[in-house]
């Protein structure tokens, strides 16, 4: 082969399987870090995953929210206006947390079948509403 | 009758950017210099109806105009004037207003800046620039108008500003941010009108470089502000969260060093010529990405608004038509813009070749990230989110190769260059490195790990070779002590990033009035509550002493706002700043039950280097700023 042929391939060769390599960590990383999102119901119904991570969505439901006596843990409801999840977090709670406020757990389910969130999620604004939960209550009625 | 003639000023610029836009075309038609000189004309004209139409509101939310649905929305009479003033790009209709603006005034910074280009050059330039500002205009009378009324009964009282906006950093954030992507406007400008005079000389580069330049800082000093804020106001302590509009805001930002570099070996040796131009309209189309993302709604994250679907579906086709048209230009003219010489391996060239090629690679994984959950529900998969450890984890890799070909690109020379020549001074500042990434964590923090490690030593491996770049260059006259600061800006936030994630140290507890604590060395006392008012919220702190070695050495007084209007309650976090570590105290909720009504959430943080994040983000800044004022000098000799 001509040597600046053989060059050029070598080259390419190299380029290439880096190339391979990056996307194959790339999407390994993707597939190890993706939480699914689950309403309510979903969890209710049994579909949500018993050991991964995953998410739920849904308004608080006014009264639910529960302080234990000791320590930081915190008990509430979520709701998609057809079935309910019972959330347990220990930590504090967004600013924006609050009966009635459309929110977004992340965490998983525990042998009881209560969620054990690791985050809570609260967003920007009294009136906004994370667009999952908007889409979901607006099917429902 | 003033909230009317913003809206008619706001018409009449629409008009003024059609001819902007369309004259240079009518010149290359029939050649009478006079469609130029329209041109400039009708680009004034453009600037000056726009920034007529954004004093319009604003002396609407000075004078507290509450029939204009968006000052009602946006601002009440309990508002400081300073956040009423801001409010103005509090919500989606005023930031577009002033997107428009911030284009106006680059606009016009293109009049006064390309004084060695010819009348015509300019004139395509300020045409893209007249058709990019068309197309928003058009978006703002059709579907956000910030002028729309609340008539025949206007409120009495407004809305108040989203409380967690009202904070002076995040006052500032959205204006340098916009500059920052707007500017890339000017960049996608320089790229076609290049592409349509199908030559790419180097004094365009070198304005084009200017431009860059200058946007890049504005930039830089917008996520600098956006990651302060949210150290601040969000009470979790992070500075980064990988949230799709912080990701956003970084995307341009990657390509945009990344064209920096490129511009800098097409000014000096017209090579790269596609490749520049290509990472011009790429920057530019991630910016409307951004504005796309924040402003359609369609994203859960901290900075989504909640808004209409047309909105986004109008961005989404300007963006279309921006990419489509730009990449099918570029298709058809590129073959035209040779390079004049070839690229060897070992030269400076082809460092930037690859540090451009790890931005682009890292800025295409961030993108992934971003677009991954919104193109798994685009393909009705579900519906998923992807977690900060996938930026960790995909990021992070790619930046080392970089940091350790940023040390090696400015030693470089152009063209061809002797390795052996560079060894010498390159084992030096290795093992200077080397010996410094080893003993920096162990005096600061007693203990150290591989990445810290790895991360240190990069980071001195950058500023020694800089250094030494600067001061071979130095009798050379050469100009690169703007890259020197930058380099070393970065290298600043490299370090303060290491330190705040490898050694932060964090305690979330349950406290009340009397409690103690110990975090790292130091000695946190919760001493009482107080309730404090403020104008249009109620406070209430609580005081907490901090001692250090028995002595103490602070008072700090997080609080927790409770705002009239909506009923909304905000953290305010106290911080006891340092320069190598900050102490950091949010309140959190009170824990009410029957049993106890006293015990209070708090969440305490010993944050080391934290700081150095931003304050490299402001070198990087200076370095910019001098790099400009290099530029200005270099070009009056020129």
């Amino acid at each position: 082969m001509h040597p600046i042929r053989k060059k050029r391939l070598i080259t390419i060769t190299i380029l290439l399987s880096g190339l391979l390599l990056a996307i194959g960590l790339v999407l390994y990383a993707l597939s190890q870090n993706i939480n699914l999102y689950y309403t309510p119901s979903q969890v209710d119904a049994g579909q949500a995953p018993k050991q991964h991570l995953f998410r739920v969505g849904g308004i608080v439901k006014p009264g639910s929210i529960h302080y234990a006596d000791k320590g930081l843990t915190v008990e509430f409801a979520l709701t998609d206006k057809k079935h309910l999840v019972y959330v347990r977090y220990h930590g504090i709670l967004p600013d924006l947390f609050r009966a009635g406020q459309g929110i977004v757990t992340q965490g998983h389910l525990n042998t009881k079948g209560e969620f054990v969130a690791d985050q809570v999620l609260a967003k920007h604004g009294a009136t906004y509403m994370p667009p999952m939960v908007a889409q979901e209550l607006k099917s429902k009625t | 009758m003033i909230p009317e003639f913003g809206h008619f000023a706001l018409i009449i610029a629409l008009l003024f950017s059609l001819i902007q836009a369309g004259t240079p075309a009518l010149y290359r038609l029939n050649g009478n210099s006079a469609y130029l000189k329209l041109n400039h004309n009708a680009a004034y004209a453009q600037i000056g109806f726009v920034i007529l139409s954004f004093f319009c509101l604003l002396y609407a939310f000075i004078t507290k105009d509450f029939s204009v649905a968006y000052v009602a929305e946006n601002a009440n009479t309990h508002l400081p004037l300073f956040y009423r003033l801001t409010a103005l790009w509090g919500a989606h209709e005023g930031s577009m207003l002033l997107w428009v603006t911030v284009l106006g005034l680059w606009t016009f910074a293109v009049t006064i800046f390309t004084n060695k280009i010819s009348n015509y050059d300019r004139s395509l330039i300020l045409a893209v620039l007249g058709g990019l500002s068309f197309g928003f205009i058009l978006f703002i009378l059709t579907t956000s108008d910030p002028f729309a009324r609340l008539l025949p009964n206007p409120p009495l009282q407004g809305q108040d500003l989203n409380p967690l906006l009202q904070d002076p950093g995040l006052a500032m954030h959205p204006p340098m941010l916009y500059m920052g992507y707007v500017g890339f406007a000017v960049a996608f400008a320089f790229a076609i009108a290049a592409l349509i005079k199908g030559e790419f000389t180097r004094v365009w580069a070198k304005q084009f470089r200017f431009f860059v330049i200058g946007a890049w800082c504005f930039l830089t000093l917008g996520i600098t502000l956006g990651s302060w804020w949210s150290y601040r106001v969000l009470g979790w302590g992070g500075w980064w969260f990988w949230d799709p509009v912080e990701n956003a805001s970084f995307l341009p930002w990657l390509v945009g060093t990344a064209l920096i570099h490129s511009l800098l070996v097409t000014e000096k040796r017209q090579m790269l010529k596609n490749w520049t131009l290509l990472l011009a309209i790429c920057t530019f189309s991630l910016s409307l990405i951004g504005t796309f993302l924040v402003r359609s709604g369609i994203l859960v994250s901290v900075h989504a608004f909640a808004v209409d679907p047309n909105r986004g579906k109008f961005i989404l086709t300007y963006l279309f038509i921006v990419i489509a048209a730009s990449l099918g230009l570029y298709a058809f003219r590129a073959h035209k813009l040779q390079a004049d010489s070839k690229l060897t391996w070992f030269s400076r060239e082809s460092f930037v070749l690859f540090n451009n090629l790890f931005l682009f690679v890292a800025m295409l994984t961030v993108l992934l990230g971003t677009l991954y959950p919104l193109i798994i529900q685009a393909l009705g998969l579900g519906k998923i989110s992807v977690g900060a450890p996938y930026f960790n984890s995909v990021f992070v890799p790619l930046m080392l190769p970089l940091f350790f070909l940023m040390g090696l690109a400015p030693l470089a020379k152009w063209r061809q260059m002797q390795w052996r020549k560079l060894l010498k001074s390159l084992v030096v500042s290795f093992v200077c490195a080397a010996f410094l990434a080893i003993l920096f964590p162990l005096i600061w923090q007693h203990h150290t790990t591989v990445l810290v490690t790895l991360a240190v030593l990069m980071a001195f491996w950058i500023v020694i070779n800089s250094f030494f770049a600067l001061m071979r260059n130095w009798q050379a006259k050469k100009k690169m002590l703007g890259m020197f600061i930058a380099h070393v800006g970065l290298a600043i936030s490299i370090l303060g990033v290491t330190f705040a994630s490898s050694f932060s140290v964090e305690k979330i507890l349950r406290m009340q009035p009397g409690d103690q604590v110990k975090l790292a060395s130091y000695q946190f006392v919760f001493k009482k509550l107080a309730s404090m008012p403020g104008p249009n919220y109620q406070a209430i702190a609580g005081v907490f002493n901090v001692f250090h070695d028995h002595k103490k050495i602070a008072t700090l007084m997080p609080e927790r706002k409770i705002f009239q209007h909506d009923k909304i309650t905000t953290s305010e976090v106290a911080i006891k700043v340092g320069l190598f570590r900050d102490l950091y105290i949010a309140l959190g909720e009170p824990l009410n039950n029957a049993a106890n009504n006293s015990a209070w959430a708090v969440r305490i943080y010993y944050k080391p280097g934290v700081r150095w994040i931003w304050y490299g983000g402001l070198v990087m800044l200076l370095g910019g700023l001098v790099a400009l004022y290099e530029r200005r000098r270099t070009y009056a000799n020129l």
